[in-house]
C-alpha cells in the first residue's frame, strides 16, 4: 500500500482526497470542482439537500461512477490504480435490498469478505471465525441463522455494519445508514459509530439526512462547502498510538 | 415397462434431468437480480436463430445459441444505457427477437412442423448430438457456478457492495448473460421456447417461498426442477401428454404447494 507522506503526522495519512472533481448529468452540473481531503481518524459527515450530489459523490468515491473532471485518490493512490478495496467497509442504504432475499445473517456478514482478494479462493475456518467475531461484536450472534429480511430495521443496520467491519477496514463509508428506522434506533446506531470513532483507528465518511444528531457531534460549522454540499468534520485525538489493531477484538473488549 | 427402456425415452430423461439442474440454477440468480424476464427474451431471440439455422442448413441449436449470446450482450449494453430500467432493454430485445423469428420463419415455406417442435419442445426427438451439447453446457454452468458461487451471491444480494469490494461486476454480468444464453438454447428443444422461462423462474419462486438461506435456496431450486422434469416426463409418457406442458403444469402445482406450505408455517 502506498502512503502519502505529506500528512502532518505519520498516523494522519490522507484517506480520501477529492481534487477539483466535477460531474454533470447531461447539462445539469451536480458537482463542480469539489476539493476536499479526509485524513485518518476524521469523521466526515456529508450533508446536503436532495440533488446536492451526495450520492453521486459517494458513488464516485467507491468507483461506481467515474468523475468527468478532476481526480479522486484513496489512501494516496489514484482511483483507477487503487486495488486495496478490502481497506474500505461499505454500509449501503438499508432499503437497498430485496426483503425476500434468501440469505441468513451469517451469509450476509461473511459476504463482506467476498471481494477481489477472495476471488476463486476458499472460505477458510479463519474466515468463518471472523464472521462469528463480527456478529458477536455487534450483538447479533443469536440472529445468525435468521433470514435477513425477517429482522427489524435496527438489526439489519447492525448486520450491514458487521459485514463492513469483517475486513478490519480503515475507511468506513455509510450511505444514509439511518434512514427508515425509528429515532431511538437511530440514536443507538449513531452512538455506536461515535464510540468506534473515538476509540479506534477508523475514518468515517457518512452521507446523512439526520442533521441534528450528526451535527451535534461534528459541529455546526462545515469545514468545507461546495455548491449545496457541506463537509462537516470531526477529528478524533483520543487514540494515542498508531499501532495496527484488529477492530473486532478491541471493539469487543470494550463490550 | 416398455416406455422406460425405449431409447428415445431414456435420452429424454437424461437430457431433461441435466437441464433441470442448470435452468433453475441460472434462473435463481436471474430472479434474485430482478431479471426474471431475461429468460423469455433470450429464448425468443434464440428461436430466431433456430429459424435461421433451418434456412441456411446449420445445426439449429448452435445458431440459436449464437443468437442468444449476442442478445445477452445486447441486453447488458442497453441496461447500461437505461440504468434502473432493466426491463426496458429486455422488452426491446424480446420484440426484436420475435420480429426476426417471424420473418425468418415465413421466408421459406414448409418448415412449420420443425418450428412447432422448438416452440413447444420435442424432447422425444433428442438425438445423440443434442445430448452431448446439453451435457457439455451443464458441465460448463456447474463448474462456473461452483467456482464463483460466493461472488455470484454477493452480486445478486448487493451489486454495489460487490463493486466496492473490487469485483469486476461488468464481466460478471456478461458471464451471467452468456451462461443463461447457453442454458436456454440447450433447453428450448426440451421444454420449448415458450415454456423455457417457467423452468427458469418457477423453481426460484418455490425456493424464495421456502428457503431461509442461500445454501437452501440453491439446493431447493435444483430439487424442484428435477422432480418436475422427471415426474413430468414420466406422466407425459404414461398418459400420452405433451411433455413440455406437463412439466410446466407440475412446476406450477409445486409452486402452489410451496405457497400453501409457507402459509401453514406462518
Amino acid at each position: 500500500m502506498k502512503r502519502n507522506e505529506t500528512a502532518a503526522a505519520p498516523c494522519h495519512q490522507e484517506i480520501v482526497a477529492l481534487d477539483r472533481v466535477s460531474y454533470a448529468y447531461g447539462t445539469q452540473q451536480v458537482l463542480n470542482g469539489v476539493t476536499f481531503t479526509a485524513r485518518e481518524r476524521d469523521f466526515v459527515g456529508l450533508i446536503g439537500s436532495n440533488g446536492a450530489g451526495k450520492t453521486t459523490l459517494l458513488r464516485m468515491i467507491v468507483g461506481l461512477l467515474k468523475p468527468q473532471q478532476g481526480q479522486i485518490r484513496l489512501f494516496g493512490t489514484p482511483l483507477d490504480r487503487f486495488k486495496d478495496w478490502h481497506l474500505i467497509g461499505y454500509v449501503p442504504q438499508r432499503s437497498h435490498f430485496n426483503p425476500l432475499f434468501p440469505a441468513t445473517v451469517r451469509e450476509v456478514v461473511l459476504s463482506g469478505l467476498y471481494g477481489r482478494r477472495k476471488l476463486l479462493r476458499r472460505i477458510t475456518k479463519g474466515d468463518a471465525d471472523r464472521a462469528e467475531d463480527a456478529m458477536k461484536t455487534l450483538h447479533i450472534s443469536d440472529l445468525a441463522e435468521k433470514r435477513i429480511g425477517a429482522l427489524s430495521g435496527g438489526q439489519q443496520q447492525r448486520v450491514f455494519l458487521a459485514r463492513a467491519l469483517i475486513n478490519n477496514p480503515k475507511l468506513l463509508i455509510l450511505d444514509e445508514p439511518m434512514s427508515g428506522v425509528d429515532s431511538e434506533t437511530q440514536t443507538n446506531f449513531f452512538h455506536l459509530l461515535r464510540h468506534m470513532h473515538q476509540h479506534h483507528n477508523l475514518t468515517f465518511l457518512m452521507v446523512s439526512h439526520d442533521l441534528e444528531m450528526v451535527l451535534s457531534y461534528l459541529g455546526h460549522e462545515p469545514k468545507e462547502t461546495s455548491g449545496k454540499l457541506a463537509f462537516h468534520v470531526r477529528h478524533s485525538h483520543d487514540l494515542e498510538d498508531c499501532a495496527e489493531t484488529d477492530l473486532l477484538h478491541t471493539l469487543r473488549k470494550e463490550g | 415397462m416398455d416406455l422406460l427402456t425405449a431409447e428415445f425415452f431414456q435420452r429424454a430423461l437424461i437430457g431433461g434431468a441435466l437441464i433441470a439442474i442448470t435452468a433453475p440454477l441460472m434462473g435463481l440468480f436471474l430472479v434474485l437480480r430482478r431479471l426474471a424476464m431475461i429468460g423469455d427474451t433470450l429464448s425468443h431471440v434464440s428461436i430466431a436463430g433456430v429459424a435461421l439455422g433451418f434456412l441456411i442448413n446449420v445445426y439449429p441449436v448452435a445458431v440459436g445459441l449464437a443468437f442468444a449470446v449476442i442478445a445477452s450482450f445486447g441486453i447488458e449494453a442497453l441496461r447500461k444505457t437505461y440504468r434502473s430500467f432493466a426491463e426496458l432493454s429486455i422488452a426491446i430485445i424480446m420484440s426484436g427477437g420475435i420480429a426476426l423469428a417471424s420473418i425468418l420463419f415465413t421466408l421459406k415455406k414448409g418448415f412449420n412442423l420443425n418450428v412447432t417442435s422448438y416452440l413447444f419442445g420435442s424432447i422425444y426427438t433428442l438425438n445423440q448430438t443434442d445430448l452431448i451439447v446439453v451435457a457439455a453446457i451443464t458441465a460448463i454452468v456447474l463448474v462456473v457456478v461452483l467456482l464463483l458461487r460466493k461472488e455470484l451471491f454477493l452480486l445478486a444480494f448487493d451489486e454495489d457492495a460487490a463493486s466496492v469490494g473490487g469485483l469486476p461486476v461488468r464481466y460478471f454480468n456478461i458471464l451471467i448473460g452468456v451462461l443463461t444464453a447457453l442454458v436456454i438454447s440447450a433447453s428450448i428443444k426440451i421444454v420449448g421456447a415458450l415454456l423455457v422461462s417457467a423452468l427458469l423462474t418457477i423453481p426460484a419462486a418455490c425456493s424464495l417461498a421456502l428457503s431461509k438461506s442461500f445454501r437452501q435456496a440453491i439446493g431447493l431450486v435444483v430439487i424442484v426442477g428435477e422432480v418436475a422434469v422427471v415426474a413430468g416426463l414420466w406422466m407425459a409418457g404414461v398418459w400420452n401428454l405433451a411433455p413440455g406442458g406437463t412439466i410446466v403444469l407440475l412446476l406450477i402445482a409445486m409452486l402452489l404447494a410451496s405457497l400453501a406450505f409457507r402459509r401453514m408455517k406462518v
